[in-house]
């Protein structure tokens, strides 16, 4: 795992140059930002590097440094060589430059991380955001990478929480600390929703990721809390092939989640992620994501690339699977979050909120596949364009021939601020029954001049006019979040429109 | 696979040298160079594979199973076997083409107003060489999509109207397509033209029928122009027999104010693909796009359409309906693109379809690409099955279960057919889709 994939980190100047530019700021960032490479590479790069380039040696590196069991190392290797032949898809309304997957470093030891003394070093402009998202100082201070003492709260909460998962027994752990502990579970399921020959990142994750999470819930176990990424602590360094597995038994219901709407910035361009979940009978498993990776300054330099597979089976009757979405970082997003509705009775559900500013592109929806009989499958999915950039839904509903009585409602609506801007619907509906009712519905609209005038009358200025009716058209969304995450969510939304308006 | 399509694709191209010498002196004419050019792209193209995004449902390896020739001569057919094709009461000009050839024997047209030129296109290509110069494959062009270059190698006849500017064509004007195979397995190009001048009003009534139940393939290319203000009705009904390949691409360029309507109906066919492509070049513009299909056996019909809001203030409005049963399988694919600064727009699409067996299938991708943001979209589409509420609210009036299903089909066909305004043609389409129903039932 390497520290350039550092979720928590010290910003760096260009995060801000947009927003903020005093030359006073300019020049406190300029500083931090120089300061940063005194910290530079220390470690030695002879043992704890892998050359840079992919092959089979990296990735039995890789395995090797992580004490892999053999299974694990034989699977990583199919899903190279299967790699290898397969071509990188561009079918996606998206566009960008070629990636060279030999100029990466796929294994490096995690790097120093600088350190901050006081909230006082922290960047003025980072602050100012964290005090509009509403973060609680502690955390704060955690995202910034602030020095923190020995009674660092979240290491004492994520301790608290660990104990009492573990009286249910809920497993919630790092992915590696999974393959030494739980290799039987993770044979079992690796892979079983997502295989490695599923797509082209979907294989380059299955052959070189780095870490990530895994939750298992057992029979009948209610989760007590929010599972979060956040409180495991050491989930920081997951890296760029990010690689996540739910398991709920029969009966069991888990909320996860994931992301955090603090600005992220990694020198990754290229993210790709893995998340399989796995529902059985009467199982109930509510994903949900924020995502707030660097989305590239405002004229489309720099940014993240998030190419994601995520997918859900409910495998048995009964089961649900829920995501919630809400995406608005990331120079380009890609990821359609399915559920495979296997299981008589089950139910998928999907909902998304997608804002794109500046030059960002997404290209997000889902596939619900209803195979089962008597599934049911909602989809709500809000974009939101603004600047140059261009958001586009597509999302599959397949009715298989034997999936009697399924239903579908999808609704997909995008709103244009601004009018350089792009929203693309692409629906596919592939319906092979006749007791299938499937609905469609997509609107395309932009904000009323009528509504903005209104709330100007009432002494709201127009950005935050703007504000509260991109929120009160997200409020579906928001409402299937877990409350701390929408009210963050609101405040995000604000925030990445900034600028969008005028 | 791979092999059999390299095979027919020479296939195609040792028939274009056959098809040239039989051209007689259409070869020395200008737009055969453009045939020649086109042949070249389609051999450069080749058909298709389901990797393409615009036939990922719509798998054309039936079509590459057989060898189509280029038709040089029609049979005669009597004018008597006409008749179910003519629908009763309807008073129109009539363009009559056996196997794609024009039957001059078969048509009638009476006194047309001053200065419509209505002709086949192989006389206008040396009667009105500069007109149909100018504007041939102004918008289809060979270079971009295999079944237009091929049609464009192909392109023998078909029709060429030109209406001038002001003037009202009083009565419809029928193309009756009828193809009668005797066993040959032939192939027609059918290449159209029509130029409504600004102010003008027409009335066009296609009809694709069959006489032998054979095999045929026809691949067909309609450009259609319409000036500022002009109102244009094109409805189009194919009932080719179940063994028919139908290919059809149609191209409609409306000026300022001018108002289109395609009412497009599809029963018959194997594999049916028909491509309506409307281009809202000025301001003001109304299109109405409409369809109905209805398919069994192992039928695929696939209507892909395309509506591009290229300026602002211009209206679309889209339905396209379809009942699907047996193994039969139904594509929708609706685009509807509206370009930076096509501001006001107000486009509407809808898509709905039924299936009455399990083995039938659609596949329906209705598709908004929007860049500018006063603008008013929406598309729909549902799939379900006929409502029983509906259908117990008429079995508990007495009426037996089949004809309940029947008349439920036809409540749902009729939203289409109501669009048509000639009330010749949509009486005969009524009957003929109810007796289909029944056949069904």
């Amino acid at each position: 795992m390497s520290t350039e994939n550092d979720t928590v980190k010290t910003p760096q100047k260009s995060d801000y140059d947009d927003k903020f530019g005093s030359a006073e700021q300019q020049e406190t960032i300029e500083k931090l930002t120089q300061s940063d490479y005194k910290w530079g590479f220390t470690t030695d790069i002879e043992t704890e590097v892998a050359p840079k380039g992919l092959n089979e040696d990296t990735i039995r590196f890789i395995s090797a440094k992580k004490k892999e069991p053999e299974f694990l190392l034989e699977w990583r290797l199919k899903a190279f060589r299967y790699w290898q032949k397969m071509q990188e898809p561009h079918w996606p309304n998206v566009n960008y430059p070629p990636i060279d997957y030999q100029d990466a470093y796929y294994y490096a030891a995690p790097k120093p991380k600088k350190e901050l003394k006081s909230m006082d070093e922290v960047d003025p402009q980072l602050r100012e955001t964290f005090e509009k998202l509403g973060i609680p100082l502690d955390e704060q201070k955690r995202l910034a990478g602030v020095a923190v003492d020995a009674v660092m709260d979240s290491v004492s909460v994520a301790t608290t929480f660990k104990k009492e998962l573990a009286k249910h027994g809920i497993i919630f752990c790092s992915f590696s600390d999974a393959v030494q502990n739980h290799p039987d579970l993770i044979e079992k399921y690796l892979g079983s929703v997502v295989p490695y020959t599923d797509n082209f990142f979907a294989a380059l994750n299955s052959a070189v990721f780095s870490d990530g999470s895994f939750c298992y819930i057992p029979k009948g176990v209610r989760c007590p809390m929010e599972l979060s990424t956040y409180f495991r602590i050491n989930a920081a360094n997951t890296g760029q092939f990010e690689r996540t597995l739910i398991v709920a038994e029969e009966g069991a219901y888990v909320s996860y989640l994931e992301g955090c709407t603090a600005p992220m910035r990694d020198e990754n361009q290229l993210h790709a992620a893995v998340v399989e979940i796995v529902a059985h009978k009467d199982a109930e498993v509510k994903y949900s994501t924020v995502q707030n990776w660097y989305p590239g300054d405002k004229n489309g330099v720099g940014g993240i690339y998030n190419f994601v597979t995520k997918r859900g089976i409910c495998l048995e009757e009964n089961a649900k699977i829920s995501w919630t979405q809400v995406e608005t970082g990331s120079a380009i997003t890609w990821k359609y979050p399915s559920v495979i509705l296997k299981g008589d009775n089950s139910i998928g559900e999907f909902y998304s909120v997608a804002l794109t500013n500046n030059y960002q592109q997404a290209d997000t929806g889902t596939k619900m596949i209803h195979l089962g009989k008597n599934t049911r499958s909602t989809i709500i999915s809000k974009g939101i364009s603004a600047g140059k950039s261009q958001n586009s839904y597509r999302g599959l509903v397949r009715v298989s021939k034997n999936a009697d009585n399924a239903r579908n409602f999808s609704q997909c609506d995008s709103l244009l601020i601004g009018d350089k801007c792009g929203a693309h619907t692409f629906p596919y509906l592939e319906i092979s029954n006749t007791t299938a009712k499937v609905e469609h519905e997509a609107t395309t609209s932009k904000i009323g001049e009528d509504q903005i005038f209104y709330l100007n009358q009432r002494g709201i200025d127009t950005e935050d006019a703007i504000g509260m009716i991109v929120n009160g058209y997200c409020k579906e969304v928001f409402m299937e979040l877990p409350m701390e995450f929408a009210v963050e969510a609101r405040n995000l939304l604000a925030i990445s429109l900034e600028g969008s308006v005028g | 696979m791979d092999s059999e399509k390299k095979d027919i694709r020479e296939w195609y191209q040792t028939a274009f040298a056959d098809f040239e010498n039989t051209l007689n002196g259409g070869a020395s004419l200008p737009f055969h160079a453009v045939r020649k050019k086109a042949i070249a792209r389609f051999a450069e193209l080749g058909f298709p594979s389901t990797r393409n995004e615009d036939w990922k449902y719509t798998n054309v390896a039936p079509l590459l199973k057989h060898q189509f020739q280029p038709v040089t001569e029609a049979p005669d057919i009597a004018a008597e076997s006409l008749a179910p094709f003519l629908f009763k009461g309807l008073d129109a000009d009539r363009l009559v083409f056996v196997n794609g050839v024009y039957s001059e024997a078969l048509s009638s047209v009476s006194n047309l107003p001053d200065g419509i030129i209505l002709d086949t296109l192989e006389n206008a290509f040396t009667t009105h060489a500069e007109t149909v110069t100018q504007a041939l494959g102004k918008t289809v062009s060979y270079e971009d999509e295999t079944f237009s270059a091929l049609n464009t190698a192909f392109a023998r006849t078909g029709v060429f109207l030109s209406v001038p500017a002001g003037v009202v064509l009083e009565r419809p004007l029928y193309i009756l397509h009828v193809s009668k195979t005797d066993g040959r397995e032939f192939l027609a190009a059918p290449r159209n033209l029509f130029l409504f001048g600004d102010n003008s009003q027409a009335r066009l009534v296609e009809g694709h029928y069959n006489l032998d139940g054979g095999t045929s393939f026809k691949n067909s290319v309609t450009e259609i122009s319409v000036g500022a203000g002009a109102l244009v009705e094109h409805i189009r009904i194919q009932d080719e027999s179940k063994e028919a390949f139908h290919f059809a691409t149609t191209q409609v360029e409306q000026a300022t104010g001018s108002n289109y309507t395609s009412v497009a109906i599809d029963l018959g066919g194997t594999l049916v693909r028909n491509n309506l492509n409307v281009h809202l070049a000025e301001e003001r513009c109304e299109a109405h796009l409409i369809g109905f299909y209805f398919g069994s056996g192992r039928q695929l019909i696939d209507n892909h359409t395309m509506i591009d809001h290229a300026v602002p203030n211009c209206e679309s409005n889209e339905l396209y309906k379809g009942i699907l049963d047996d193994r039969a399988h139904g594509v929708f694919n609706g685009k509807v693109m509206v370009r930076p600064d096509a501001q006001k727009t107000n486009a509407f699409q809808q898509n709905q379809a039924i299936l009455l067996s399990d083995d039938a299938h659609i596949d329906s991708k209705p598709q908004l690409e929007i860049f500018a943001d006063d603008v008013k979209c929406s598309h729909g589409a549902t799939v379900g099955e006929l409502d029983d509420e509906s259908l117990f609210y008429l079995r508990a009036r007495g009426i037996g279960e089949q004809e309940a299903h029947a008349m439920l089909r036809l409540a749902f066909a009729r939203d289409i057919f109501n669009y048509i305004k000639i009330d010749a043609v949509r009486e005969r389409l009524e009957e003929l889709v109810v007796e289909r129903f029944n056949n069904k039932a």
